[in-house]
């Protein structure tokens, strides 16, 4: 474990709205860092809709997921974030006292912040992996059914069974193909939506007999004591068969799920986070939750709502980091000291 | 306008109106119909407004579009009439149509 990351902030989502957030604290001279489980920033927009024309950003008649994304990420250059991706904070405890918040927080990745405010931009919770639905394969996660592959020394010469048909299934067959004793890629149907060079890459394994391609969905697992030792599956016309595996790993996508954010003692209510609508604070002093996380009388998950959300914490989020400081309301437009931040002057 | 049933897992069937242009997965939102979740909003991009199309709908409704066999790939206990609702545009041949909606989206 390494010192921890000394911050007046610390945001978790690196969506449009926890984006901005650090655009806002930047202006009030607060330094911010940023944690997303994501691989890349943009949240939803990047992951979801990059593609998608939103048209309700003001002053953008149409802009894309990823194309807001980029702009958000050229606007909030000046206050130069740390991001800390393919990281979810797993734990968050209270260290000061409510005039006085400091809070430690802990990552999957053994990261620990010290921080004196904490806020929340995490929208629908964080991306997870969809889970098929096979009965039983609770008893087999982690010892032989893997969501993610974080070490592949973990797979090296095991039976290996992928499931799906997207780039991870069709990446991790042909990575795993050369240390694995034998991979079995197995998928609904004859066609795969994962990059055209790969799906013929895989196509030369399987015709050379290197790994086994089978349609079907798999219905149920045999093996004892965590240990997987074969799938039970089903092809298109109802036919049943079994391939022999040691492990498996399903690639059905990721979804939206809350995940630990529950278990940091703040009120939660719906899967939400009440916050009031003066600071976008929540029930515990220092942690803030703003975009579609958060709930209050009147909420609307709009990017633009948590923009404004975004700004009102900041404000407060000020008072914590700076209790000696008065804040004057500046604007960007005519403010030297804004633009000198902003590295215009 | 078009009347769509929706039949949840356990059997619950509530119908609903919806307006000829507009897609089933609006319809469901609209009317507040659990099961649907669309938490991308009808980009096609999330497979979790994924409903079975009941089997005398099948013909009607048509097959899916390559774009949402691929996004199929991501929903929850796939059959051969599953479609993704907001894929889905009501029109007039459509009146009476009867989906299903899964267990759980994801």
């Amino acid at each position: 474990m390494t010192a921890p990351h000394s911050t007046d902030a610390l945001i978790i989502g690196a969506g449009p709205v926890g984006l901005f957030a650090v655009f806002e604290l930047g202006l009030l001279d607060i330094k911010a860092h940023v944690i997303d489980i994501l691989p890349k920033i943009g949240g939803q927009c990047a992951e979801l809709y990059p593609e998608k024309p939103i048209y309700d950003i003001p002053g953008f008649p149409s802009v894309t997921g990823q194309a807001l994304i980029d702009n958000l990420k050229a606007q909030i250059e000046p206050f130069s974030p740390q991001f800390h991706l393919s990281e979810m904070v797993v734990s968050v405890q209270s260290l000061g006292t409510a005039e006085a918040p400091l809070f430690r927080v802990t990552t999957d990745a053994d990261t620990v912040f010290e921080t004196k405010t904490l806020i929340i931009a995490a929208g629908g919770g964080s991306f997870q992996p969809k889970k098929p639905p096979i009965p039983g394969i609770e008893a087999f996660e982690d010892t032989s059914v893997f969501y993610a592959v974080r070490r592949m020394e973990a797979l090296r010469g095991r039976k290996i069974l992928i499931v799906g048909g997207g780039d991870s299934a069709l990446d991790w067959t042909l990575n795993l193909q050369p240390i694995a004793e034998r991979v079995t890629l197995m998928h609904r149907r004859d066609e795969f939506r994962a990059a055209p060079h790969s799906v013929e890459q895989m196509r030369a394994l399987a015709a050379a007999g290197d790994i086994d391609l089978r349609i079907g969905q798999v219905s149920g697992l045999k093996g004892e004591g965590g240990v997987l030792s074969a799938a039970l599956c089903r092809d298109a016309s109802g036919q049943d068969f079994e391939v022999e595996c040691d492990a498996m790993l399903p690639f059905f996508g990721l979804t939206m799920k809350l995940g630990p954010i529950a278990d940091w003692g703040l009120s939660v209510h719906e899967n939400l986070i009440p916050v009031d609508t003066e600071k976008f604070e929540t029930s515990t002093p220092g942690i803030f939750a703003i975009g579609d996380i958060n709930s209050y009388p009147g909420k609307l998950k709009l990017i633009l709502s948590g923009f404004h959300e975004g700004a009102l914490a900041a404000q407060r989020v000020h008072r914590y980091v700076y209790p000696e400081k008065r804040l004057t309301f500046q604007y960007t437009t005519s403010s030297s000291s804004l633009q000198k931040k902003l590295g215009i002057v | 306008m078009a009347k769509i049933q929706f039949i949840d897992f356990q059997g619950t069937a509530r119908t609903v109106e919806a307006e000829p242009g507009s897609t089933v997965m609006e319809a469901a939102i609209r009317n507040g119909i659990p099961g649907i979740e669309a938490e991308c909003g009808g980009a096609c991009a999330c497979a979790t407004c994924h409903v079975y199309v009941n089997e005398a709908w099948v013909e009607a409704v048509g097959a899916p579009s390559s774009m949402e066999e691929d996004m199929l790939d991501f929903a929850y206990d796939i059959r051969p009439n599953s479609r993704l609702s907001c894929q889905i545009r009501v029109e007039a041949g459509l009146d009476g149509l009867i989906v299903h909606t899964p267990e759980r989206q994801a």
